[in-house]
């Protein structure tokens, strides 16, 4: 891909991470460090990748996109917003009493799938999702971005099961592998081990890249998209808080409160990135 | 006449099916009981076998349901509703979304396979979910209604199914609607409010109540959420008690309902129903209805004790 477009997308997720913490606000906990980690993803998905019309919501061959780790959807908003699905200064009023834009993703929100926040149903409904698709003869691609601590629920082994049994190679599970949990390091709380080899042993096709890198990103998911027979990983490694220095590589910001002189400090890393 | 309801729960699927090319089926390994069968058979596209997981089977036909789908999610009553019970409220009723759970060989009804396979809370943890509807039918002819009402319904149903051969109370011209309680035998002096199998016992309590004197109202109550408590009031008008009738555990299912609808303006009541409960294998479906106290005969004690 050319180095312009490149661009482009880069400046698109900085455009994400400005609205994520815009939606973070002031005197509001939100998680912010999950949404930064996945940030470089979601801009992906959405300004590159992704088949997808603001304009015509519900399109029936539109791509999906399920944001599993519900948890992180002030990346998800931040997008929806930039791609005009409703005004960015809804961001402001995230979580907020009677507003679209809730804690965790809600269909009410335009553009917003499905619901998650409980964590490990959202491979499943992709599922359901492709298995729709492939049903109706329509080419979308459905698009799941799960967190790694995600992966201790039951359930997404269940559906990594599924989704080989079924073959389906219009879904790709995208692993958001910042390693680090509410409480703690993902090795010192509960160690999954090798994801990329779990998937890879249930029959999924697996690629691993750096996450923040746009190059290697927008690579992946093309290839992804053109594998058949069987479904798709991507093991994203990424830093936990990525942007904010305070933020980054700890499990402190990962539903926390941001000071006035940390939201500017936050935006003017965010600018200098 | 007795018509066994898993059959009629099939025959009534594949007839819908065959009319609604958006119908799809999930079964959790249990196919051939649930008679979710149908669909691999004649429309294998449309039939999704999920081995046994009903976790990703319900979110599943919650992503299916998104693409336009009417899926209905097959297991038994106890899987169907309990190991699956937050991917039913975070997956498909928050979102309001138009799936169908059918769970299957409910209550006693698989007396041999014991306790781990009988289902008391069903009606409980399902109607305690917002915006979901609940229907518990009586005979094969109202299995058959429900299933065309669940179609019918956008959102999301539980139907509640037994698994075994039962008389058949009501026939095609029958008034069936969602919420609304049915009186299937008048009398002026106690109400036999039931729902599900109990509804044919409570026809036979009446009969034993009438030989010693006593009037009693049968009332069928195939929905047990959402109920339209105006309705049901009405239905119960005149009479000195109501005694409610289920094959489920006296908290939070039809007797709950029922006590929660008419709060305003009480009763008295009984409630006849499994007592805090597990179930137990045992050689036939009847002689589990005695020993767990569902017969006519408690029905028709509980009904003295309100007069």
């Amino acid at each position: 891909m050319n180095p312009e477009r490149i661009a482009e997308l880069k400046e698109k997720a900085r455009a994400v991470r400005l609205g994520i913490i815009e939606a973070l606000g002031l005197e509001k906990r939100g998680h912010l460090g999950g949404s930064m980690s996945c940030a470089d993803i979601v801009a992906a998905l959405y300004f590159y990748k992704m088949r997808h019309d603001p304009k015509d919501r519900f399109m029936p061959d539109r791509d999906r996109f399920i944001m599993s780790k519900g948890h992180s959807v002030l990346a998800q908003y931040a997008a929806l917003a930039e791609a005009g699905y409703f005004p960015k200064e809804t961001l402001k009023k995230t979580k907020t009493l009677g507003c679209i834009l809730q804690g965790h993703p809600e269909r009410e929100t335009p553009g917003v799938e499905a619901n998650t926040g409980s964590l490990g149903q959202g491979l499943s409904i992709g599922i359901g999702m492709a298995l729709g698709g492939r049903l109706d003869g329509l080419g979308y691609h459905t698009w799941v971005i799960l967190g790694d601590g995600e992966l201790a629920e039951g359930q997404v082994w269940e559906a990594v099961t599924a989704a080989s049994a079924f073959k389906l190679d219009n879904l790709t599970a995208i692993v958001d592998m910042n390693g680090i949990q509410a409480v703690g390091k993902t090795c010192d709380r509960y160690d999954l081990g090798d994801i990329r080899g779990k998937f890879s042993a249930f029959g999924w096709k697996t690629f691993e890249i750096d996450g923040h890198d746009m190059t290697q990103i927008v690579r992946a998911l093309d290839e992804a998209s053109e594998v058949k027979g069987v479904p798709t990983a991507i093991i994203a490694r990424t830093v936990k808080g990525k942007g904010v220095s305070f933020a980054e590589n700890t499990h402190a910001y990962h539903n926390n409160l941001l000071t006035k002189e940390q939201q500017e400090q936050a935006v003017r890393e965010i600018l200098a990135m | 006449m007795l018509i066994n309801l898993r059959t009629a729960y099939g025959e009534e699927l594949l007839a819908l099916a065959k009319e609604n090319s958006r119908v799809v089926a999930l079964d959790a390994d249990l196919c051939g009981s649930t008679q979710s069968v149908v669909i691999e058979k004649n429309f294998p596209e449309r039939y999704f076998e999920m081995g046994i997981g009903e976790q990703n089977m319900i979110s599943v036909a919650a992503g299916l349901s998104l693409t336009g789908k009417i899926p209905f999610a097959h297991s038994f009553a106890v899987f169907a509703s309990g190991r699956p019970f937050d991917q039913i409220r975070q997956s498909v009723c928050l979102p309001k979304l138009n799936v169908k759970i059918v769970g299957s060989s409910c209550g006693l009804s698989d007396f041999g396979d014991g306790a781990t396979h009988q289902s008391f809370e069903d009606l409980a943890t399902m109607r305690v979910l917002p915006g979901m509807t609940v229907f518990c039918p009586a005979d094969a002819v109202e299995t058959k209604w429900a299933v065309r009402q669940a179609a019918a319904i956008d959102g999301p149903v539980y139907i509640r199914l037994n698994r075994n051969d039962l008389p058949v109370l009501f026939d095609e011209k029958t008034p069936f609607e969602t919420g609304k309680p049915l009186v299937v035998k008048e009398g002026s002096q106690v109400a036999l409010v039931a729902t599900g199998t109990m509804t044919a016992i409570a026809m036979e309590a009446a009969g034993l109540l009438e030989t010693k004197g006593i009037s009693a109202r049968v009332i069928h109550l195939g929905t047990i959420k959402p109920l339209d408590t105006a309705a049901l009031a009405k239905a119960v008008n005149g009479v000195r008690g109501i005694v409610t009738c289920e094959e489920h555990t006296i908290y939070g299912g039809l007797g709950s309902a029922v006590a929660e609808a008419l709060c305003a303006a009480p009763l008295p009541m009984r409630m006849v129903g499994i007592q805090d409960r597990y179930g137990q294998s045992a050689v036939c479906y009847d002689e589990l209805l005695v020993h767990y106290g569902l017969t006519k005969e408690n029905i028709a004690a509980a009904a003295e004790k309100l007069l």
